[in-house]
């Protein structure tokens, strides 16, 4: 169970990480805690697989990525064997089945263009696929995962 | 971006090291001082390539067990007011614009996060009444086959 340090910790380092020499002793001044109990706690809350990541934020498209969001309907005998194919390519960073009309829907990040077409491509003609549309972005309006602990 | 700069990202697109100090660590391996890794950090994040620094949590893990994909069909004219009233909301942790296809005529996405489906359908419900937008459909997960963070600047 999360202790209400533990909690505190999540809430700061979700929305700021500190840039500094020490940055666990930042943390601990801000909530009265001790840096090593600080560090302690993240590195069990990171075992246990609360945190998934800790450092930057980057910005795909400012690192001259090209991104989308791509929907496909999947034969369901075919699904673990598409997925899996999708789930190949390294800049396939979310692939989800969902319910509706497509069953599963994926981001992909590429370094140009011409990449994102060529494994959009190759996606397009395994087997099990019946349609597939893909959704570029053409405004990003909010990116903020942060879930408020209380 | 120089040959510095996308090594930086290259060594900090992974976990920070959970050390007492994990910037001098970082620094150490791409062969610069502590000051000057602030320095770039600094630099990228007023140029953007950095939105934030941060963790990422396992929001399952954190009892948020619904995740919802929620594309709306949002006249061209109401988009940036509907827009800012979206992302407003705390549930909606991605708001975006995306091309619509002639078989799929939805331009706008929220990702609502909820403890529930009932919430999540909740939250959508409020949306639609905030902004007067009405046609919508809520796309639950059902089954997570892949989520990372990216790698960038490695093999495609």
């Amino acid at each position: 169970m999360l202790t209400p340090l533990d909690k505190s910790i999540l809430n700061i380092i979700q929305t700021r990480f500190p840039v500094a020499k020490r940055p666990f002793a930042v943390i601990a001044q801000i909530i009265g805690s001790e840096e090593k109990t600080v560090l302690t706690r993240i590195k069990w809350m990171k075992e246990k697989g609360l945190i998934r990541r800790i450092g930057p934020f980057f910005d795909s498209k400012k690192l001259g990525y090209c991104g989308t969001l791509v929907a496909v309907d999947v034969d369901p005998i075919y699904i673990q064997q598409v997925a899996e194919a999708i789930n190949s390519y390294p800049g396939v960073t979310h692939n989800y089945e969902r319910e509706g009309p497509f069953n599963l829907w994926f981001t992909l990040l590429s370094p140009n263009q011409e990449a994102q077409d060529r494994i959009l491509h190759e996606i397009q003609i395994l087997t099990g696929i019946q349609r597939m549309v893909n959704l570029p972005a053409t405004n990003k309006i909010k990116v903020n995962v942060e879930f408020t602990l209380k | 971006m120089d040959e510095l700069d996308r090594k930086l990202v290259i060594a900090m697109q992974g976990d920070l090291p959970l050390v007492l100090e994990p910037y001098a660590e970082i620094a150490q391996e791409l062969g610069i001082t502590e000051d000057k890794l602030f320095e770039r950090l600094k630099v990228l994040t007023n140029e953007g390539q950095i939105r934030k620094m941060g963790a990422v949590l396992t929001h399952r893990q954190l009892g948020y067990a619904a995740n919802a994909l929620c594309a709306w069909i949002v006249p061209d004219r109401k988009v940036e007011t509907v827009g800012q009233l979206m992302a407003a909301h705390e549930a909606v942790t991605h708001c975006y614009c995306r091309e619509k296809k002639s078989n799929w005529p939805y331009n706008f996405y929220t990702m609502i996060h909820g403890k529930s489906r009932a919430i999540c359908e909740g939250i959508a419900q409020q949306l639609s009444l905030a902004t007067g937008v009405e046609q919508y459909i809520l796309l639950f997960s059902t089954k997570e086959w892949k989520k990372t963070s990216m790698r960038y600047f490695q093999a495609t």
